[in-house]
């Protein structure tokens, strides 16, 4: 990677940087706010006592050791736990002020303004089109011009739109794994959600593809709040203004990225950075 | 060295091989007898004229078709009382389909090949088809019109077949007036019958309502009066012709030919013409109605009465077997009980079907259509009209029969659904429901269809319980017909399964039926064969459209 001229696949990164210099966690707009989260699989505890605010239009990474929870974590923002019989929770977590897990909260409705994207790309069996209107589908749109219109929009808006112009009634499964993977992030925002999960986006995808969904991701930043969880360290400092740092369920650390990657508090989050462990 | 060999895996190769080879040989077997069995029968045989050497008789000409031939020993011919001169140990004999039954009294004699004096094919042999008293075998003497020869000797055929065709022609016409109007004219005055009696039970009887009975009851009878008048009139068209035959022992019979389908002289046929011939047969087999307690003709409501049930069957089975599949694996909470229940759903695939034949006659046909008749067609009564085994009811007792297979197949289905898909739908919003609906049961529809085929499979060639349900012999009408409501779901039908049975074991001329049962026996294979690649065309359709999350 060529980082003298401090361009990398389009990012400007020296820009990044210095951008990142100016961040301050106190100054940000909040979009979610966790309290005293605890999460347990049946008698094990997989989250212990995390407080974390993610802050909004901005990019926040987790990462840490297999098994730290930070999936787990990332997956209680739209409450995609609840598929899970034997998960239990306790404190809270707000989106712009509200209890997601207070009782009048619609899960449906919670998920349509948290939308996620999972490690394998899971297109749907159906074309290009479908899986993108699927989610529009859902809130009852039918009207023709308005889908089209939201599923280019929602295309042009995941980059995949010279890709697939041409083809967009053809099967999904067609595509490529990194193809794949932007149209499950294209079909996620075409229901425009205030905050967009990505559980290892690119961890299934090649170099080039994977370069693909960082470019995108920082373009996505502005429209939206992204969490990712990434076990790839270079891809967290590339992408992300902010970044937790987790281990066996603890958030050990959480600052804007650059500390946490130059200058960490902790002894733990320097040794894993470091490679000493994880 | 042997050692080694065995070390290499090579016997386990040749074993397994073997098996498959044995498998394959039993389907090759069955299907190779059933076809050509099934098939020879619409052939055109030659028809021998034999002088036979009677015991008691002297000299004696035996015309017919040879059947069959056997190597019997010569002192079970003795002992049974025929004197025979030879050394050796088993003679031959023939079976002789003489045909003639209402002149000899019947159709197949055995004759033993010592006894031949002389045996040849005369090409003025005729074969006549009836539709009475079978086969008609001689030599075709005159034609008569109104009682007076109008040929005879080489012109006969000629005007025999110009005769035969018009009598057939006004055969069909008559068909069509039986069938047809004056079915619809008896089926409306059943209808005003029970119209009747529903207003009397009701008390709702009033001269008015009954006046108006009474007029339409007399417009159908007006109209019925006119055609008996059409009908009696072709009757009477239909007996003007007759033919006089030599049969067999010199003897002659005159026959009106209107009872002739066909007749033909397959000793002069060409093979274009035989070939001809068999087509013709082989239509009239799957197209047409049967004749002679089943033993002649075709199978066509046979065929009908299947397929018609095995769709109705998927159409019922289908539903109910997805719904229980869901359920249970979507939205049941998995524990003992599901587990309890799963086996005994499995378990169910396993028990006899016969079973079920009574579970339908208990509940169903007594019970549920006792119940009906009494809540809806109280008028009917007496007469049951779903009290009775109907075509509803023996689909309904297959589709519960092969429920289990249904639900087995979806539920693996929809097992193998990945949980990524799930999660994804869910993460755009979408309710369970929802995902099940737009993602998660198209994308099991494969494993539905896998189910279907199986369920199609097993109930298509099942018999036994239709037997208590619904099957008869001979129904008078088709469940599907041209009087509103078009299906009659209460009404009997006819079954392939059943019809084997019935002209191979219960029919008065089993030896003319025997060929029958495989050719019927083959046409319910490929019915079931259809049926079959029809479910699988579809399903690898399915299958092509939902691949999934493989690449």
């Amino acid at each position: 990677m060529n980082t003298d001229s401090g361009m990398t696949h389009g990012i400007n990164f020296e820009h990044l940087q210095r951008e990142r210099t100016r961040l301050n966690i106190d100054s940000e707009e909040i979009a979610l706010t966790v309290k005293d989260l605890d999460l347990f699989y049946g008698n094990s505890q997989a989250l212990k006592n995390i407080s974390i605010k993610i802050p909004r239009n901005r990019v926040t990474a987790f990462i840490g050791p297999s098994g730290c929870g930070k999936s787990t974590l990332l997956r209680c923002f739209n409450r995609m736990n609840d598929l899970i019989d034997s998960v239990r929770t306790e404190g809270s977590i707000e989106l712009h002020g509200q209890n997601i897990f207070d009782k009048s909260v619609n899960v449906a409705d919670l998920r349509r303004r948290v939308g996620m994207v999972f490690q394998k790309p899971n297109p749907f069996p159906k074309s290009i089109y479908e899986n993108v209107a699927y989610g529009l589908r859902i809130q009852g749109i039918k009207n023709r011009r308005v889908l089209d219109e939201a599923v280019e929009k929602a295309i042009k808006g995941a980059a995949l739109w010279d890709e697939v112009k041409d083809r967009l009634h053809e099967s999904a499964m067609g595509m490529s794994g990194g193809q794949q993977q932007r149209l499950v992030i294209a079909r996620s925002i075409a229901i425009e959600p205030e905050v967009l999960l990505l559980d290892e986006p690119a961890s299934a995808l090649d170099p080039i593809s994977t370069l693909k969904i960082e470019e995108l991701i920082y373009e996505l930043k502005s429209d939206y709040t992204i969490v990712i969880v990434t076990h790839n360290m270079q891809q967290a400092a590339r992408v992300s203004d902010y970044t937790a740092f987790m281990y066996m369920g603890d958030l050990v650390e959480f600052a804007d990225t650059n500390t946490i990657f130059t200058n960490p508090h902790m002894k733990q989050t320097e040794d894993y950075i470091t490679g000493r462990y994880g | 060295m042997i050692k080694q060999w065995i070390k290499s895996g090579n016997p386990w190769i040749w074993m397994t091989a073997g098996a498959v080879s044995v498998s394959l040989l039993m389907v090759v077997g069955v299907l190779g007898l059933v076809t050509i069995k099934g098939l020879v029968y619409f052939w055109p045989n030659d028809v021998v004229e034999i002088s036979y050497q009677t015991q008691t008789s002297g000299q004696q000409k035996l015309v017919g078709e040879i059947y069959d031939e056997e190597l019997v020993p010569t002192t079970r011919i003795r002992e049974a009382g025929s004197e025979i001169e030879t050394d050796e140990e088993f003679v031959t004999r023939y079976l002789l389909k003489t045909g003639n039954r209402d002149v000899n009294g019947a159709d197949f004699r055995w004759v033993l090949a010592d006894k031949f004096i002389d045996r040849n094919k005369p090409q003025e042999l005729v074969v006549i088809e009836r539709r009475e008293w079978g086969n008609l075998y001689g030599r075709l003497q005159a034609v008569k019109q109104d009682g007076n020869i109008v040929a005879e000797g080489d012109q006969a055929w000629q005007f025999f077949q110009q005769s035969i065709a018009r009598v057939v022609g006004i055969y069909k016409q008559i068909r069509d007036l039986e069938k047809g109007d004056i079915g619809a004219i008896n089926y409306g005055l059943e209808e005003l019958r029970l119209e009747e009696r529903r207003l009397e039970l009701e008390g709702v009887s009033t001269a008015e309502a009954s006046a108006s009975v009474e007029k339409d009851r007399q417009a159908l009878k007006s109209e019925y009066a006119v055609l008996e008048k059409q009908l009696a009139e072709l009757y009477t068209k239909m007996q003007r012709d007759s033919y006089v035959m030599e049969v067999m022992d010199g003897k002659q019979v005159e026959q009106s030919v209107s009872k002739v389908v066909r007749a033909f002289q397959p000793n002069d046929m060409s093979l274009v013409e035989k070939l001809g011939h068999y087509g013709e047969k082989l239509w009239e087999f799957v197209s047409d109605d049967p004749r002679e307690a089943n033993t002649e003709g075709g199978i066509f409501p046979t065929i009908f009465g299947t397929i018609l049930m095995v769709m109705i069957m998927s159409v019922l089975v289908t539903p109910m077997g997805v719904i229980a599949a869901v359920y249970l694996r979507e939205y049941a909470k998995q524990g003992p009980l599901t587990r309890t229940i799963r086996i005994a759903v499995n378990n169910l695939a396993g028990v006899p079907s016969i079973v079920y034949g009574v579970f339908g006659l208990g509940f169903f046909v007594y019970f549920l259509g006792g119940s009906i008749d009494e809540l809806f067609f109280p008028e009917a009564l007496p007469a049951p009209t779903f009290g009775t085994g109907g075509i509803m009811w023996a689909s309904l007792t297959l589709a519960l029969m092969t429920l289990p297979v249904v639900i087995v197949s979806t539920e693996e289905g929809l097992s193998r659904v990945p949980r990524a898909i799930r999660e994804g739908s869910m993460a755009l919003g979408a309710t369970k429901a929802e995902t099940l609906w737009r993602t998660v049961l198209p994308m099991s529809s494969p494993a539905m269809m896998t189910g279907l085929i199986l369920a199609v499979a097993r109930a298509a060639g099942e018999v036994a319980p239709l037997m208590l349900v619904g099957v008869v012999k001979l129904a008078p009408s088709m469940p599907l017909d041209m009087n509103a409501p078009f299906l009659h779901l209460e009404r009997k039908f006819m079954h392939l399964g059943f019809h084997i049975y019935d002209v191979g074991f219960q029919s008065p001329n089993i030896e003319a039926a025997r060929p029958l049962v495989y050719a019927t026996a083959l046409l319910l294979v490929l019915v079931i064969i259809v049926l079959n690649l029809a479910a699988i065309t579809i399903r690898n359709h399915l299958r092509e459209k939902y691949r999934s999350l493989e690449h």
